[in-house]
């Protein structure tokens, strides 16, 4: 079985390079499809756990440097299927703190509070406030900015960032960029960047060499995932055309609570997992809300996700690792855990 | 409720002039069919507003509750209302004095939307 995997990982790699699409994704390509998601999947299968494990430690060992994206932390919410989402964001930050070679910074993808209130920024502080990585960049979550504009969220995570909390910084040659599309949402409409911060994009980038890792991170998918629940940004095609050139693009969001991906072309798309409650697969409910699944179970799919830069070659490798190992079964998942890898090469 | 969408729609003529002689003439009819008039429910459920098109007379008052774990808002898109944010089984209630049309959507989630109508 572990020659298998380390079969798919050359199959997975050598996909990606070809951006073709390989069997077993394009058949879960067509589960989907059925549930009516038009979706290109051209590499990023779920794949099991050994394979995840083995190629996560490989990645490590040769990084440059590592960062931990988190999501969708929800503190406040208490309802099925995750009573104590304080706790399992504990349990997070445990299992960052547990990485050998400790992350430089972490990024969190949004959504920090269920109310936005004040109590709730408070407990997520308390609990950031153990992390070894002590710098941690936000973007907002469109549940951080129910009230007063995001004003609460601005003044406490939006220290230096422009409009509703953009911004970008360079870390080891590498070029990160966080994006607002939560605020001023229209109806009808799905996520939003607007005008003035897709203007800062584009001279953000401009002037920068094609060689230089990209990596744009914000809450809601800057790819359409699924229209019908609003799992997209209505003018994220024009950010994008703003990366194009450049050899090497990472995006990373939230808001979907569950890891999808897609690579088209140079720029790879990933959405992480929750440290709050799980979602629906698209189109396999009647909405997007929590959805509810046994208490030994919740920890298989709330999760982190680890990014691995490496200088030569430039690539980046996003491993995503569940808060706990399964246990004995998965519930009718004929994949044996929720563990994905994958890779980009610039 | 039957006869007042008669003579909402202006379908029957002789019945409207019936209707507003009555009123007329006895003013307690229409005190007594006011708080019928005046009660409308829109039920937020697995992100929907339901029902997404809402007819109500002018005066009546139309109360959203968010049915749902997740919470949502009721925003006309035009800024006649605008609810707080409403969490698990939190209503909100605006009275609707002017005839029209009036779309609203969730702030959080805009591709929730529904329309009131106010004849």
């Amino acid at each position: 079985m572990a020659d298998n995997n380390h079969d798919l990982i050359d199959e997975k790699l050598q996909n990606l390079n070809n951006d073709g699409v390989d069997r077993r994704g394009f058949l879960k390509c067509m589960a989907w499809a059925g549930t009516g998601l038009v979706w290109t999947m051209s590499g990023g299968i779920p794949v099991s756990r050994a394979f995840a494990k083995g190629y996560g430690k490989d990645a490590i060992k040769g990084a440059d440097f590592s960062f931990v994206q988190i999501s969708d932390s929800h503190i406040g919410f208490s309802k099925p299927a995750n009573p104590d989402v304080t706790a399992t964001l504990q349990t997070a930050i445990n299992k960052i703190n547990a990485i050998p070679q400790a992350p430089d910074f972490i990024i969190h993808t949004g959504d920090l509070s269920q109310l936005s209130k004040p109590s709730e920024f408070d407990t997520l502080d308390q609990v950031l406030k153990g992390a070894s990585a002590k710098q941690i960049f936000f973007v907002p979550g469109e549940h951080d900015m129910l009230t007063d504009n995001g004003d609460q969220y601005l003044q406490r995570y939006g220290k230096g960032t422009k409009g509703t909390g953009w911004s970008s910084f360079d870390h080891k040659g590498v070029h990160f960029v966080g994006l607002v599309n939560v605020a001023n949402l229209k109806a009808g409409g799905m996520g939003s960047l607007g005008h003035e911060q897709l203007e800062w994009l584009e001279k953000d980038l401009k002037g920068r060499s094609t060689s230089t890792p990209i990596v744009l991170f914000a809450h809601i998918p800057l790819w359409t995932i699924y229209p019908d629940w609003g799992w997209g940004t209505d003018d994220s095609e024009q950010a994008l055309s703003y990366v194009k050139r450049f050899g090497s693009v990472t995006v990373l969001n939230g808001h979907i609570h569950q890891i999808m991906q897609k690579v088209e072309g140079k720029v790879s798309f990933h959405t992480a997992m929750s440290t709050a409650f799980p979602q629906p697969a698209p189109g396999t409910a009647p909405s997007a809300g929590p959805m509810k699944v046994p208490a030994d179970q919740l920890q298989r799919v709330l999760g982190i996700t680890d990014v691995n830069y490496r200088v030569s070659g430039r690539s980046l490798a996003v491993v995503d690792s569940p808060l706990a190992d399964s246990g004995a079964s998965a519930s009718g998942n004929a994949e044996p855990s929720l563990d994905v890898v994958d890779s980009v090469h610039g | 409720m039957t006869t007042k969408h008669i003579w909402v729609g202006g379908v029957a003529m002789p019945v409207l002039i019936g209707m507003l002689l009555l009123f007329a003439v006895s003013p307690s009819v229409k005190a007594n069919d006011q708080p019928s008039v005046e009660n409308a429910a829109v039920k937020i459920d697995n992100f929907v507003f339901g029902p997404q098109t809402l007819t109500v007379p002018v005066g009546a008052t139309v109360t959203w509750t968010n049915a749902d774990d997740i919470p949502h808002t009721s925003v006309s898109t035009e800024g006649v209302f605008k609810s707080k944010v409403l969490d698990t089984d939190e209503k909100f209630s605006y009275t609707f004095t002017k005839a029209g049309t009036y779309p609203y959507y969730c702030t959080i989630h805009p591709k929730m939307t529904g329309t009131v109508v106010v004849q």
